[in-house]
């Protein structure tokens, strides 16, 4: 079986990493690296739970091989925040009890990061449509709204 | 079970190494952009090939959105993302914008290509009808050099492309010609949010006539015309109008799936396509 090596940035740390040709990002995310924050789910770009930044841009790293990222930036849910020093945004989203089973809040965090990242206040229609392909089988969508909005309001302060 | 020989990745810098693959591999060859298809088709085992050749680091290929006096043309490698957000874009083809921003999410958008979009050639592919009612032309370079087409003749049926062995997408190029024009895509879908259309049409009224097209109705989009001027009348009678539309909508031939029936599609056809001719015409008139 043909590898190939790729050497990339992950959450500003450099890596390299020996992968096949059809191998995910998703799957060296959570296999190779450890970084298991980013959760696996429908593997076909459905769901969003498998989201990440790539060159500051959302995407789902189920779609992504990771072939095609040498040279590329990714940043995932662990270079977002830590559990002792989490970031505004999952902050906003304990706040507002956003997080019930929370398979889903990985993937939301990092499509509402991208959001706030190209625009600090959309409004509840920008957020919902931005976070459209995230699904939350909990369906805590109401709160997770609020949270995007609350990190949104305390973005200049 | 048998485990399918895993591929091999190219990453060509150049055209000139993309033909050489391409030759080479043959059908066992597969060109990619964005991926986002591709990805899916191969897990689920439904592409096999025996080499990837990744197409997003090919200098030679036309990257981003390039205006002239009478073309604007989209470079194979441009994503949807980039495309939605072009402000020459935005004001000669919003109906394309409106359709672009319909496939998938913004994490597919950040990746797809319209290129990519186009190649794939599912009947329900949601840019196809914004390119036929604009009369794109795709434009595929080869070793033997660029030759163009209307997007309308590039797509055949479902999967299936005029794409040669040894050919890929160069860009697809929009007019600008048309003068004023009013256009408007609409789409009916199960939900709101992330779905395959049931139905979409797209309206684009212009100097020349006006143009609806049709996706997710037939084995492939296909667009129709008036050149009597009567659909882009705002006063023409409604009864002249709807027969019109009714005659267009006899070329569709649905099938019933799990988004809608045969039945319900060929009713649908008709009310989006009344929908979307009545935004472009209001959209043509505003001041
Ligand atoms: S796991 Fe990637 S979109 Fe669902
Ligand atoms: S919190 Fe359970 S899926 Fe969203």
């Amino acid at each position: 079986m043909s590898s190939h090596r790729v050497t990339l940035d992950i959450n500003g740390e450099p890596h390299s990493l020996d992968v096949t040709a059809t191998q995910t990002l998703l799957d060296a995310l959570r296999w190779q690296l450890d970084l298991t924050g980013t959760k696996k789910c429908c593997a076909e770009g459905e769901c969003g739970a498998c989201t990440v930044l790539l060159d500051g841009l959302a995407v789902n790293s189920c779609l992504v091989l990771a072939t095609e990222l040498h040279g590329a930036s990714v940043t995932t849910i662990e270079g977002i925040g830590t559990p002792s020093s989490l970031s505004r945004l999952q902050d906003a989203f304990l706040a507002e009890g956003a997080v019930q089973c929370g398979f889903c809040i990985p993937g939301m965090v990092m499509a509402a990061h991208a959001l706030l990242a190209d625009q600090p206040h959309p409004d509840a229609a920008t957020i919902r449509d931005r976070l459209s392909g995230n699904l939350c089988r909990c369906a805590g969508y109401p709160r997770i709204l609020r949270a995007v909005q609350l990190a949104s309001s305390q973005a200049d302060e | 079970m048998a485990m399918l020989a895993e591929p091999r990745y190219h990453s060509p810098e150049v055209l000139d190494e993309v033909f050489t693959d391409l030759e080479h591999f043959g059908p066992s060859g597969l060109p990619f952009a964005g991926g986002t298809d591709v990805v899916v088709g191969l897990r689920k085992g439904k592409l096999a090939p025996r080499v990837m050749v990744d197409l997003k680091r090919v200098a030679d290929l036309a990257q981003g959105i390039e205006v002239n006096d009478t073309w604007l043309r989209i470079g194979a490698l441009t994503t949807l993302s980039r495309l939605v957000a072009h402000p020459d874009v935005r004001s000669h083809f919003p109906a394309l914008v409106e359709a672009a921003n319909t496939v998938g999410s913004i994490q597919i958008r950040n990746r797809a290509t319209l290129a990519g979009n186009i190649c794939n050639a599912s009947p329900a592919a949601d840019t196809a009808p914004a390119l036929l009612a604009y009369h794109a032309r795709i434009a595929l370079v080869s070793r033997h050099g660029i030759r163009q087409m209307p997007v309308a003749d590039f797509v055949l049926g479902p999967r299936r492309t005029a794409l040669r062995a040894g050919e890929v997408v160069n860009g697809i190029d929009l007019p600008l010609d048309g003068g004023v024009a009013g256009s408007s895509f609409t789409r009916l879908t199960r939900r709101r949010g992330v779905d395959l259309a049931t139905v979409s049409v797209c309206a684009v009224v212009d100097r020349r006539g006006t143009h609806i097209a049709y996706g997710a109705v037939a084995p492939r989009p296909f667009v129709l015309t008036d050149n009597a001027g009567v659909l882009a009348d705002p006063h023409a009678d409604p009864a002249a109008r709807k027969a019109l539309l009714t005659g267009f909508a006899a070329h569709a031939s649905p099938i019933s799936d799990l988004r809608g029936s045969r039945e319900y599609r060929q009713a649908m056809v008709i009310t989006c396509s009344e929908r979307a001719l009545q935004t472009a015409i209001t959209r043509r008139h505003r001041p």
